[in-house]
């Protein structure tokens, strides 16, 4: 087995133009690999504003291997921390979210920090007296995560102190956010409840390129989708179809609808499908907030937002978007074959609660780890984590639609829906992040 | 009262008969047992209030539950190639409360739950509530509500019925 830590060439081996090697989803050095220079020097989702509405609202996840904090200042601002006491190393908050009131306080030796992360207080400081306190690492207070950007709510971070900025990151392809943000007739989101968590015992890349696979809903999902279509397909032709009928009837839309529906993709392996319809385009009508979006648009502007329809959108390596259902998906590695997906259902403030129904419903049928739809989804992704160990053909391809034109510039743009372009555009991001400035040589 | 849904015991009885259909996966059996705007319903979140506004692990009505069960039929779902086995084990149902005016009787069950596939099995805990209503010939079920210990958990395919 080849050694990747040292040097560039093994990991560049890996990627070809039209398919990759099978280490990139059951080699573990790889995986630390890719938490170390992937996930660190990306802009990844840490969580939304609306988590951490009031000032000392707080929101602790784990990105990369860093124990984080997102919390609400009382100047009003939302920052990213990490989640270590700057005294002995104790993680600060311990519950996955809450309010911390004026204080962080230390559980350990009570250490205290404004909401800023300054160190505020340490009991008995006289013990500290003539120690040169002032000049230890520990002085300076909690450790703020430097690059931090709020996007129409969306909190990102990119953990690597040197990097691209968030908007040569992520480009135009922040369109699915405004778009998703739009949809509000008063541009704002919140979070709905809690998320729907789903283990999954495969690599997290497994997910991501499927949320731009267009080629397995008529085939994973037949048995799910399929038996809901065959016991409405009786039913007279007036009877007012069910919202999860609607909702599971285009997985089973054919080969031409899915192609059809193309693909764009953008630099640093982000892509959304549905970029001329997508299988959320054809539910029913809710008068009263077309009516809404109108008044609060103007006709044009709001027949503009309403058009759009992507179906998922990637902003690699962290967060799936739909905007068109208002839910969203991020994406949590913990181990070369262990990914957590959590699936927000968002809120469209000041929209009819007829919305939030429909995205909670979607969420629920498709997302949950009740969902019949997750559990085929699950299966093949473990089917590949266990198939990959198979010697004799180490390759996984990547080759629908290849062309050599992707090499000079002829990636980017838009696609056939049907197209693996954006798993070839992933692998380009994946390749650059994990060989950048000679990676260790 | 009593007469309006049935005795202590038949309704008890009933609760041990209804887990005992779906760990037989006798499902068609199992889906006669719910009223026709029946509901099964596992929130996401402990105290997790009434209502479309908040997203749950599961919350089907009998067309849901119908393309469940016809789906685990499908020699084409994949996640059940290995087909997925379960167990309840129930404590004592008890009877926590009549409503005479609409004929239905409260029951609470503590419970664990097992689901087994390929060499992997997950045991799961909670209390699950029935409210029971008289049909034309039968008990049926109005409401199930699975109260899951760890609902906010991150868990894995849960593919049966808790």
């Amino acid at each position: 087995m080849p050694e990747y830590r040292h040097g560039t060439a093994a990991i560049r081996a890996l990627v070809r133009d039209d398919a990759v090697h099978r280490d990139v989803y059951i080699n573990p050095e790889l995986f630390d690999l890719e938490m170390e220079r992937l996930w660190r020097s990306a802009w990844t989702y840490i969580g939304h504003d609306s988590q951490v509405p009031n000032a000392g609202d707080f929101y602790t996840v784990n990105i990369a291997r860093q124990p984080l904090l997102m919390l609400r200042g009382t100047d009003g601002a939302v920052r990213v921390l990490l989640n270590r006491c700057a005294h002995k190393g104790s993680k600060i908050l311990g519950a996955n979210s809450g309010n911390c009131g004026k204080l962080l306080r230390c559980s350990y030796h009570g250490w205290t920090y404004t909401l800023d992360g300054s160190l505020r207080t340490v009991p008995v400081k006289s013990g500290y007296a003539d120690t040169r306190f002032s000049e230890s690492e520990a002085a300076s207070g909690l450790t703020p995560v430097a690059n931090v950007a709020v996007y129409r709510g969306f909190v990102f971070a990119r953990l690597n102190p040197s990097g691209a900025s968030f908007e040569e990151y992520f480009g135009d392809c922040l369109s699915s956010i405004d778009n998703l943000a739009d949809r509000s007739p008063v541009g704002r989101l919140e979070v709905a409840g809690a998320p729907l968590r789903y283990m999954h015992n495969s690599n997290w890349k497994m997910f991501v390129e499927n949320l731009n696979d267009t080629m397995h809903p008529m085939v994973a999902h037949e048995s799910s989708a399929g038996t809901a279509r065959e016991l409405w397909k009786d039913r007279p032709p007036d009877a007012p179809i069910p919202m999860v009928i609607e909702q599971f009837l285009p997985f089973v839309s054919n080969y031409e609808f899915f192609d059809k529906m193309g693909v764009k993709i953008y630099d640093n392996g982000h892509s959304y499908t549905g970029v001329n319809f997508s299988i959320h385009s054809s539910y029913s009508a809710i008068p009263e907030y077309a009516a809404q979006m109108e008044a609060a648009y103007g006709a044009e502007r709001a027949q503009a937002i309403l058009g759009e329809s992507r179906h998922n959108t990637v902003y690699y390596p962290s967060l799936t978007v739909k905007g068109a259902i208002q839910t969203i998906r991020v994406v949590r590695p913990l181990a070369v074959d262990r990914t957590l997906i959590e699936s927000f259902t968002l809120r469209l403030v000041g929209a009819p609660p007829a919305l939030l129904e429909r995205s909670a419903v979607y969420n629920r049928v498709i997302n949950a780890p009740t969902s019949v739809v997750g559990h085929d989804d699950l299966y093949c992704y473990r089917a590949i984590q266990e198939g990959l160990a198979s010697n004799g053909n180490e390759w996984v391809n990547l080759q629908r639609n290849y062309s050599d034109r992707e090499k000079e510039g002829g990636l980017l743009g838009t696609h056939n829906g049907t197209s693996e372009v954006s798993m070839r555009g992933q692998f380009r991001a994946w390749v650059a992040a994990m060989t950048a400035g000679g990676a260790g040589a | 009262m009593i007469q309006a849904v049935g005795d202590d015991k038949t309704l008890i009885e009933f609760v041990y008969h209804e887990a005992r259909l779906i760990d037989e996966k006798r499902f068609d059996e199992w889906y006669d047992l719910y009223a026709e705007d029946a509901r099964y319903w596992m929130p996401l979140m402990r105290g997790q209030p009434e209502g479309a506004g908040h997203t749950s692990l599961f919350d089907e009505d009998k067309l849901l539950l119908k393309i469940r069960i016809e789906r685990l039929r499908n020699p084409k779902s994949y996640s059940q190639a290995q087909p997925s086995w379960c167990q309840h084990i129930l404590q004592a149902p008890s009877i926590e409360g009549r409503d005479a005016a609409r004929g239905i009787a409260v029951l609470r069950t503590p419970f664990m739950y097992l689901e087994y596939q390929q060499d992997q099995q997950e045991v799961y805990a909670g209390v699950a509530w029935h409210h029971l209503k008289r049909g034309a010939e039968n008990i049926l079920i109005a409401l199930k509500k699975i109260e899951l210990l760890n609902c906010e958990a991150a868990l894995p395919s849960l593919q049966l019925f808790p």
